[in-house]
C-alpha cells in the first residue's frame, strides 16, 4: 500500500438506535460521528428504532436543566456527511413523518439499509 | 463484506434482535450473547423471530451465557450453533466486520 495511512478514506456507518435523553448513547454517537467526519472519513449515519427521536423537532431541555445536545444535529450539514438515513419501518412504528424531523434525511427500507451496512468498511452501533 | 452481528438483549427487553434481523443479509452471522441467548430457546418470542430468518444467515449462541442461564443444548432451536469464547474470537476474524446491537 503506497497510500499514506492518514489519507485512507473509509466508509464508516454509524447505527444509532437509542432515544436522546434517557441514556448517554445518542450523545456519544453524535460526538463520534462529528469526529469521524472531521477526519475526512466517508461517514454515514443511520437512525433506527428510538434513535429517530434524537432528531424529532421541538426538543427543549431547559426544564430538565441539561444542555440540549440534539441542537448539534443542526450543524451536520457543515460536516458534509456522506448520507443521513432513517429507517422507514422505525418511522412507521412511531407514527413519525419526515415533517416531524428537524434535519433533512433519506428514508430507506430496512433491506436497503442492510445493503448499506454490507457496503461499509467499518460499522459502529450506538 | 460479511457482517457478524452481536445481540446482547433478550427479544422481550427491546428491539435489538428484531432490528438486527431486519438489517442482516445472506452471508451474515448473528451471535447471541449475554441476555441475547434467551432468543435461542425454542418456543419463545426470540425464537419466533429467528425461525423467520433466511437460512443463509448463521445463528450462533455463546456457550458460557447459555450455561449461566440454565439453557441446555436440547432447548435450543435446531439451527443455533453453540460457540465458546475461542469460537467467538474465530468468528470475529472470519467475518469482515462486527456490529453490536444493544
Amino acid at each position: 500500500m503506497n497510500e499514506d495511512a492518514t489519507t485512507v478514506v473509509r466508509t464508516i456507518t454509524f447505527v444509532t438506535r437509542h432515544a436522546p435523553h434517557g441514556s448517554v448513547f445518542a450523545q456519544e454517537a453524535l460526538e463520534v460521528v462529528l469526529l469521524g467526519a472531521a477526519f475526512e472519513q466517508r461517514v454515514r449515519l443511520v437512525f433506527m428504532d428510538d434513535g429517530l427521536f434524537q432528531i424529532k423537532k421541538g426538543q427543549d431541555t431547559v426544564a430538565l436543566g441539561v444542555k440540549n445536545f440534539a441542537r448539534a444535529f443542526n450543524a451536520l450539514p457543515m460536516y458534509e456527511l456522506d448520507r443521513i438515513v432513517v429507517e422507514r419501518e422505525s418511522m412507521q412504528a412511531r407514527g413519525l413523518e419526515v415533517g416531524d424531523l428537524a434535519i433533512e434525511v433519506e428514508v430507506l427500507d430496512a433491506a436497503d439499509i442492510a445493503c448499506m451496512l454490507d457496503d461499509s468498511d467499518v460499522l459502529l452501533g450506538f | 463484506m460479511a457482517i457478524l452481528h452481536t445481540v446482547n438483549r433478550s427479544a422481550s427487553a427491546g428491539e435489538s434482535l428484531a432490528s438486527c434481523l431486519r438489517s442482516a443479509v445472506s452471508g451474515s452471522g448473528v451471535l447471541l450473547l449475554e441476555d441475547g441467548v434467551y432468543a435461542a430457546r425454542a418456543g419463545g418470542l426470540g425464537a419466533q423471530l429467528l425461525r423467520c430468518v433466511n437460512e443463509q444467515i448463521q445463528i450462533y449462541a455463546l456457550q458460557a451465557d447459555l450455561q449461566a442461564r440454565g439453557i441446555a443444548p436440547a432447548e435450543l432451536l435446531g439451527r443455533v450453533q453453540i460457540v465458546d469464547y475461542n469460537g467467538f474470537v474465530v468468528l470475529t476474524c472470519e467475518y469482515d466486520k462486527v456490529l453490536a446491537w444493544f
